[in-house]
């Protein structure tokens, strides 16, 4: 299995960003910021893939999609093995972590601010109920 | 019983953050909440600190205000002005992040722009804020920020346990 840890499809999907810290493509956050990077990584989140099929589904020429491999595959976040005359690519999903990570400490922030939100509305229904009952 | 949903966070493009939430409660008393300076008080600091101010000048081009003090003992305040409401539904307003004394100074035309908006399905309703950056820097900074606070949490639960343990 090409898909390790807890990534779903949905994450690269909802994770892709630019994060320009730094001019290289150094890591998997530079990496991403290429869209058509991300659409890479979106057709092998279903499962690997050779060369030429990447080519066929993304309507790009093959040096091009080869020159994106180049750099996923440098960073980490796309492996690849030989099957006879064919290159077969496929997702690591773990080098995805820092990106998803680095997303879940903001949404942790705002999830604790709304459960306390979700006490104030507890309180407000009850007020609401309560009123109505006066009527 | 609260049966809320937990928000999910999305960055649909380079300058953009989404953060969408489903609360167990209609629509008007969602945006009670998130409007009522007396209520926001006692959410707005999340688990990272007092709100030591709340102020809401809830029309178009009036201000919001609001400060709490960390954990840490720092305080940290935002402003800005709203821009567009449509009570119970949407509001659209700008968020400055006050760096100190002098932030006033700040180019307010380049702040981040928040667009909430709340709908309600079945007396459930869902929460979708949008905030429009000037800048892909902007947007990560905010998203960093985050992440530093999630990073603090753990370094607090950390000192718990070893207070604990000691």
């Amino acid at each position: 299995m090409a898909w390790t840890g807890a990534l779903t499809y949905a994450d690269i999907d909802i994770y892709c960003f630019t994060m320009p810290r730094a001019a290289t493509t150094t890591d998997a956050f530079n990496a991403v910021a290429e869209p058509r990077r991300r659409a890479i990584l979106e057709v092998l989140a279903d499962g690997e893939r050779p060369v030429n099929d990447l080519v066929a589904r993304l309507g790009l020429p093959q040096p091009l999609v080869s020159k994106h491999l180049r750099v996923l595959r440098e960073v980490g976040l796309v492996d690849v093995r030989g099957a006879g005359r064919q290159r077969i690519y496929r997702l690591e999903g773990r080098s995805l972590e820092p990106i998803h990570d680095w997303v879940k400490g903001f949404e942790r922030t705002w999830e604790q601010r709304f459960q306390l939100m979700d006490e104030v509305l507890e309180e407000l229904k009850e007020q609401e109920e309560g009123e109505s009952d006066d009527e | 019983m609260t049966s809320s949903g937990t928000a999910v966070v999305t960055l649909p493009t380079q300058t953009q953050i989404v953060i969408t939430r489903d609360f167990d409660a209609p629509r008007h008393l969602v945006w009670k909440a998130y409007t009522t300076p007396e209520l926001i008080q006692r959410w707005w600091s999340g688990e990272r600190g007092e709100v030591t101010k709340a102020e809401v000048d809830l029309r178009i081009g009036g201000t919001w205000r609001y400060m709490m003090v960390a954990n840490g003992g720092f305080e940290v305040g935002f402003h800005g002005e709203f821009r567009e409401i449509v009570p119970n539904e949407r509001l659209v307003t700008t968020e400055v992040y006050d760096t100190g004394p002098g932030s006033e100074s700040v180019d307010e035309s380049m702040a981040p722009l928040i667009t909430t908006t709340f709908t309600e399905v079945d007396g459930r309703t869902t929460m979708t804020q949008v905030t429009d950056c000037p800048s892909a820097e902007v947007r990560d900074m905010i998203v960093e920020s985050g992440m530093e606070a999630g990073m603090q949490e753990s370094m607090d639960a950390l000192e718990r346990v070893a207070i604990t343990l000691a």
